[in-house]
């Protein structure tokens, strides 16, 4: 039953069945276990994050192919659910009619981008995606009466997901039983779902032929794949699930601006946490995006403790800043894609 | 046994579009210039534009060509060329500092001689700079595209984030040097003085990189290995040690780009080179992917465009260059010039 949950792809580990366990565990009950509001917090963050790197690795990791643009569909997804709840009031339809177009608009942008770049080469899928990613990202800020420019856009979602809501009397393990927990669930039980329908993707056929093209594409073609329909499928797919990730995370923060959704700066976010945790392994984003959060909201702290024991020396502090951990995490980037190519869940599965 | 085919030689002149057809990216940047003309109501604000637009180009495709040449030579595709972009354009910022005295008098040689300074330090910097990156970041990843993307674009964010820690977060304000700034006018037109320079500059570079190219026998063997490179290293020649010499020289051009356009904006950011490589990038694809020539029509088309767009209708302007790569792409779908491998 379990292993096909999972459909059939099982951690084959022990250490890493371990730690995808104990995520699990602890982003399923974290309302409960870390009940603060910067934890659950940074908990809806790590799903919503887990989400949105599996489907990036969807695309690089199965298929072989980089984009850049993927926190455009991201952003799509974000913005289509605050347009819509500005627009048609709060409530669950609105949350859906959202979702779904910013899904529906991700997968077709990235059809007539893919038509457009992979029919004549990979390589320019990356170029293209970079440029045009930043032409929506100017765009978004500049269309200020609709988007809200820079400032963006904060939206009400139904009252059902506010702390104010009350869905039975008293605490359940010492946790208010309000819409803020609702919330939570919500964020997670989608991701959950997510998830697994993109593990299923990966290990069906479909999938299969995706890593056959990213392994040779001459050789897939010559099979008998049409080599571009699938990469264009794999792309709006990803696109779509993004798109999916992004209405979640609108729903989460009742905000999006396009430093929360569209800078280039999670881009970068993205690019490393599925280096990091293992490109072609699913469970490498959960690894990836759960170490890079954390990571984000806690070790910032410890780096900055460490620049201010070398404060007297010259030079080394501007190296430790707090601000600099990028620096460090773009020379551990370079690094596993020299030495371990299957990051941290290729490292556990010994390959 | 069935007759052969009667031998009928047809003696007729190419059609005149089969004729025009080499010439089509060029006479379409001319095309460019008059729909501007046309759509452009004053004459002077159009030789304005025209002249900016210009100067936008060559600016462009100075820091394109290393790309795409390095691209045609050994197919690595560098997403950190931008690094290269904004290193030179600290660097720069740095030499002008120090030439205050020079920079700061109102004599036009005084100015001339400091500017050339900086730009031989940028360029020399930047250079250095390239050699250090092909060896430790691109070397280890040749034939491996994924993995260049991902190495190189590791190396930009190293390299930005080296860029803060030595000249600071804060963005850098550069005034241009006493005798380029103002405009002079012409024909009723304003023209900036500095951007006649840099006009001046990418017509010397672009001419330079054509002579070296198609006169000297290095540009031979470089222009043979985009071509063929089996063929040239079976030949006895060491293809390496030219990427290298390429990559290099790249490397420095993008840095004389980031001094250009730093002087150009007058502000400069560790994420200037990241946020060029935008244009750069749709000017190398609609371009061609290897050619030099390539490179610098699109260079101008997109420069021209961008300028002449943001006259007539500002918010469009980003959209309209990739508008323009989507209308080329769909004319050619290898670029303008599309770099013919013997493979």
């Amino acid at each position: 039953m379990l292993k096909t949950l999972v459909s059939g792809d099982t951690p084959r580990s022990p250490i890493l069945l371990a730690v995808l366990l104990a995520i699990l565990v602890c982003l399923a009950l974290a309302p409960f276990l870390f009940p603060g509001v910067r934890s659950v917090d940074t908990a809806a963050r790590i799903c919503i994050f887990i989400v949105l790197v599996a489907s990036y690795d969807l695309l690089l990791g199965y298929g072989g192919i980089v984009s850049f643009a993927h926190t455009m569909f991201f952003g799509l997804g974000a913005y289509g659910v605050a347009l819509a709840s500005s627009r048609m009031g709060p409530g669950f339809d609105s949350l859906l009619v959202g979702s779904v177009a910013g899904a529906g608009l991700a997968a077709l942008l990235a059809l007539v981008i893919g038509l457009f770049s992979l029919r004549v080469r990979a390589i320019f899928f990356a170029m293209i995606t970079l440029a045009v990613a930043s032409a929506v990202a100017v765009l978004v800020s500049q269309l200020s009466s609709l988007t809200g420019g820079e400032d963006g856009l904060s939206f009400k979602i139904p009252r059902a997901l506010g702390p104010a809501f009350k869905f039975m009397d008293g605490e359940i393990f010492g946790v208010k039983a309000n819409g803020k927990l609702l919330k939570y669930y919500l964020v997670f039980i989608s991701c959950f779902v997510l998830f697994l329908l993109m593990l299923r993707v990966v290990n069906s056929p479909f999938g299969r032929v995706l890593q056959a093209i990213r392994e040779n594409d001459f050789r897939a073609e010559a099979i008998g794949y049409r080599v571009v329909h699938y990469r264009v499928a794999a792309t709006c797919l990803s696109a779509a699930i993004a798109a999916l990730a992004g209405a979640l995370y609108a729903i989460w923060l009742r905000y999006v601006g396009p430093d929360t959704t569209l800078s280039m700066e999670i881009m970068i976010d993205i690019l490393l946490m599925v280096v990091i945790g293992g490109m072609g392994t699913m469970y490498g984003a959960v690894i990836g995006a759960t170490l890079f959060v954390l990571a984000q909201n806690y070790l910032q702290n410890v780096l900055s403790l460490a620049g201010e024991s070398v404060s007297a020396l010259p030079f080394l502090p501007d190296l430790l800043n707090a601000d600099r951990w990028l620096l460090w995490l773009g020379v551990l980037f370079i690094l596993s894609v020299y030495f371990f190519p299957t990051g941290i869940v290729g490292r556990l599965r010994g390959k | 046994m069935s007759a052969a085919p009667k031998h009928a030689p047809t003696m007729a002149q190419m059609s005149l579009a089969e004729r025009v057809a080499p010439y089509a990216p060029i006479l379409l940047v001319v095309g460019l210039v008059i729909a501007g003309f046309v759509a452009i109501p004053a004459t002077s604000s159009w030789l304005t534009l025209t002249v900016s637009g210009l100067a936008m180009g060559m600016m462009i495709f100075i820091m394109a060509s290393g790309l795409t040449l390095v691209f045609g030579l050994m197919d690595v595709i560098n997403f950190g060329h931008g690094a290269f972009v904004s290193v030179g354009a600290f660097v720069g910022v740095s030499f002008l500092l120090l030439l205050e005295h020079m920079t700061g008098a109102p004599n036009l040689l005084w100015n001339l001689t400091a500017l050339m300074v900086t730009i031989v330090g940028a360029m020399a910097a930047t250079g250095l700079m390239g050699y250090a990156f092909e060896r430790v970041i691109v070397k280890p990843v040749y034939g491996h595209h994924l993995k260049q993307i991902l190495v190189t674009m590791g190396g930009l964010i190293v390299v930005e984030q080296l860029i803060i820690v030595l000249w600071g977060p804060e963005e850098i304000y550069i005034t241009r040097p006493e005798a380029l700034k103002g405009a002079i006018t012409f024909a009723g037109a304003a023209l900036e003085k500095y951007r006649l320079v840099a006009v001046g500059i990418g017509l010397v570079v672009f001419l330079a990189m054509r002579y070296t190219l198609r006169r000297t026998k290095i540009g031979l063997i470089v222009r043979a290995g985009v071509e063929n490179g089996e063929m040239v290293q079976a030949l006895g020649y060491n293809l390496r040690m030219v990427f290298i010499g390429v990559f290099v020289a790249g490397s420095a051009l993008a840095g004389l780009g980031g001094v250009l356009w730093g002087l150009y904006q007058e502000v400069i950011t560790a994420h200037m080179g990241n946020q060029t490589m935008i244009l750069v990038f749709i000017v190398v694809i609609i371009g061609g992917l290897g050619s030099v020539e390539g490179c610098f029509i699109g260079a101008l088309m997109v420069g021209l465009l961008q300028n002449y767009v943001a006259f007539l209708e500002p918010k469009a302007a980003l959209i309209s260059n990739i508008a323009l790569m989507v209308a080329i792409l769909m004319w050619r779908p290898m670029g303008m010039i599309p770099v013919v491998k013997a493979k």
